[in-house]
């Protein structure tokens, strides 16, 4: 790790894709930008070309650990993160034990810390070991030392509708928000994929898309009649986003989020029955890939979040019906956001530094993240070459798994650095 | 072709060749010694991880048949219930140097992946709710001897059908050798996009019954009975069970199918399935001959089946 007084001084790079600047970055905040910005001593860093954004924010990352270290540590985990462009990420909750006291966020948070390479800001569970019957210590989680804002059963749906009202309700004390993973489970026993044509054609059971539809209906209700904050998790069908259209029309203070996978991917993939595209929610249709790219660009849809998640190769490498749901992304997310919305012409990099940085920041309460690129501000900077093109090899990934739906394809971009405090993370794409 | 996943996997010439092959192979069944040096020194596994007696016989003596040498896998009680994954079990047959694998396997799309691991040619003996390529064969073989022909003949498939392997290979076959069919069913066990397939749809049996010149009954499992699929089983079989009255409004020369084993009484009545017109013995019968052919195509060569045995 490089020592924290060192001074750098980004040549040429194009602040949000803006023209080509010089950033002088020092202890830790923005100390210059503007063209012919210099200072002595400084290490300087050729940017020319590069795009500057605020430090990625991931709202929805799974680190595995404690539990499943096989699949993914802290520390692996956010290695990864930095590669991909992250300066923070919040780890879920469905860990084993689950993070549900505040001795496992703690726990969760100081692995995170010590590790080093971006901040981990851990999800406290909304109910106790999972369970969807009683409320978690969600008041000490958010007094702890990791100061959980974000609260969530992630992996599964806060189902009853009374204790999702206590939920709501009870964080509006500290500032919480309930992250609803939007998931009707008696509409999803035993589903295996997308309910549609692909399905019927294929003989695995359908995960309709109503499913998720009528949860999130419900929990904006919800919201909107206790006055409390919800995010929706990966959501993950066109009619998903008509109704937070509908419900953000009303008022009521809903977010969302989507995955990366679910802007590109499509259920034809699963023709192959290859478990690699199996993911919960599951891959959806072309047309519901449409409606999520049009809810990004429009802010229906507020930020983009990875839902990574890692599975040993063993848990790939098997049937269908056996195989663990889940998708790595945090390597990935940016260049599946270029290719989806830079160069479909439906963002440009402002847009995208507000829904991968910004706005995960602002829903999750993390304070120093998500900050515009201006003198005076932290200094967590991801540095991105949008002009080349990389083959995906698992091979070549950072995190402890290989579970990526994109092995073999050619997407656009490469993070080049990453600073965290003005600290670099990642240098030349290589992890500091 | 390489393997048999799909019964989509067949062009038209190709199930044709399959028919026709077994016709061919079928005589081997009424000689005294039933048996064609064909696939000597051959080597199929029958790798059943569901219980499955009738189909893994069936298999079984179709490739003895052919002099075959048969290999049983079951996986109760084998490596499989120590945890093996299919993937390792698949290495295991590719080195023990399988030309053939028979899949039966409870997930769909288990003989699709197998297909990715071994180099021997891979037979889908029914995989999960997917689909099950020699069923379907056997009964457009049945069918065939039976009414003549399959171009134009009206086939009525009733029960289960989302659940039903049987029923999704036997659309997708029967509609390449132009067969009409008709899927009937309460709409709650029909896919959700059944309209895309190739076929029509109905909901009401008496309706279709004299319409139909094969009436293909499918087996109702008894878990659906108690998940709300239906509201009882004596609703069920009033409204889609083919008793006597619904047999007597079915053409003259109408026949009835069912793959088995039956639940008389419920899904067919004991008159109905033990008359002359109804085909379920001979389902049974042909199922080793249409068998064979697929082994044969798959392992075996070009040349006519039994013009080369002498070889």
């Amino acid at each position: 790790m490089s020592d924290t007084d060192t001074t750098y001084l980004l040549r040429g790079v194009r602040v949000l894709g803006a023209d080509p600047a010089d950033v002088l970055i020092r202890d830790g905040v923005i100390a210059g930008i503007g063209p012919g910005v210099s200072a002595d001593g400084a290490e300087v860093v050729d940017a020319a070309g590069l795009i500057a954004l605020p430090g990625l924010v991931d709202l929805h990352t799974h680190l595995r650990e404690p539990g499943r270290e096989d699949a993914e540590t802290v520390a692996s985990g956010s290695r990864a993160a930095a590669v991909g462009g992250y300066t923070a990420v919040h780890a879920m909750a469905n860990t084993d034990p689950v993070a549900d006291t505040a001795g496992v966020v703690e726990q969760v948070w100081r692995l995170g810390r010590d590790a080093g390479h971006c901040d981990i800001q851990p999800v406290g569970a909304v109910t106790r070991n999972l369970d969807g019957a009683h409320l978690a210590e969600l008041g000490a989680m958010a007094d702890s030392i990791a100061g959980v804002r974000v609260f969530s059963d992630d992996g599964k749906c806060v189902s009853d509708a009374l204790l999702m009202r206590r939920a709501l309700e009870y964080v509006k004390a500290f500032g919480g928000v309930i992250a609803q993973h939007a998931q009707e489970p008696r509409l999803t026993e035993n589903a295996q994929m997308n309910e549609g044509a692909v399905s019927d054609r294929l003989g695995l059971a359908g995960w309709p898309a109503v499913a998720e539809e009528a949860v999130i209906a419900r929990d904006c209700m919800l919201a909107e009649h206790v006055g409390s904050r919800l995010h929706i998790c990966h959501v993950s069908t066109k009619g998903s986003v008509q109704i937070i259209r509908w419900a953000k029309s009303r008022g009521c203070d809903v977010t969302a989020e989507v995955t990366p996978h679910h802007l590109l991917l499509t259920d034809e993939l699963v023709e192959s029955y290859d478990p690699i595209y199996k993911v919960n929610p599951p891959l959806r249709t072309a047309e519901d890939v449409e409606a999520l790219r049009g809810a990004l660009a429009d802010g229906t849809i507020d930020c983009v979040a990875t839902d990574h998640a890692p599975h040993p190769i063993e848990s790939k490498e098997t049937e269908w019906s056996n195989a663990a749901m889940g998708m790595v992304g945090l390597e990935t997310a940016l260049p599946v956001v270029q290719r989806t919305m830079i160069d479909t012409g439906l963002l440009d990099w402002a847009g995208v530094a507000e829904r991968m940085s910004a706005t995960p920041a602002r829903i999750g309460r993390l304070a120093g993240h998500g900050r515009p690129l201006r003198v005076g501000e932290p200094a967590n900077v991801t540095l991105y070459d949008a002009d080349v093109r990389r083959e995906v090899d698992p091979v070549n990934m950072t995190s402890k798994s290989g579970n990526t739906p994109y092995r073999g394809m050619t997407l656009p971009g490469r993070v080049v650095a990453t600073f965290l405090r003005g600290v670099p993370t990642v240098l030349d794409g290589k992890i500091q | 072709m390489r393997h048999l996943l799909s019964a989509g996997d067949l062009s038209r010439d190709e199930a044709v060749l399959v028919l026709d092959t077994a016709k061919e192979l079928a005589q081997v069944g009424d000689r005294s010694v039933k048996k064609l040096p064909t696939l000597r020194g051959r080597t199929v596994v029958n790798l059943f991880y569901e219980d499955s007696t009738r189909t893994r016989i069936s298999f079984e003596a179709a490739a003895k048949r052919m002099s075959a040498d048969v290999l049983n896998f079951s996986a109760k009680g084998s490596s499989v219930s120590k945890g093996e994954s299919l993937k390792d079990t698949a290495l295991t047959l590719q080195a023990m140097g399988a030309d053939g694998v028979v899949i039966r396997h409870g997930s769909s799309g288990a003989a699709r992946r197998l297909a990715n691991w071994v180099e021997g040619a891979v037979l889908n003996a029914g995989d999960g709710t997917h689909e099950h390529p020699t069923q379907a064969l056997l009964d457009a073989y049945t069918m065939r001897e039976r009414m003549g022909r399959l171009e134009g003949l009206r086939v009525a498939v009733v029960g289960d059908v989302l659940h039903s392997r049987v029923a999704r290979s036997n659309v997708l076959l029967l509609h390449t050798l132009g067969a009409e069919v008709t899927l009937v069913a309460p709409p709650t066990l029909l896919p959700v996009s059944v309209g895309t397939w190739p076929c029509a749809v109905s909901y009401d049996l008496d309706e279709v019954l004299p319409k139909s010149d094969v009436v293909m009954m499918l087996r109702v499992q008894a878990e659906r009975m108690n998940d709300a699929f239906f509201p009882t089983a004596r609703e069920y079989s009033r409204r889609y069970g083919l008793d006597r009255d619904r047999f007597a409004r079915m053409p003259d020369d109408a026949i009835v199918m069912h793959p088995g084993p039956m639940i008389r009484g419920m899904e067919i009545s004991a008159e109905v399935a033990d008359s002359p017109r109804s085909t379920i013995t001979e389902q049974v019968a042909n199922g080793v001959s249409v068998r064979m052919a697929v082994l044969y195509l798959l392992l075996g060569g070009s040349e006519s089946a039994i013009g080369n045995q002498e070889g």
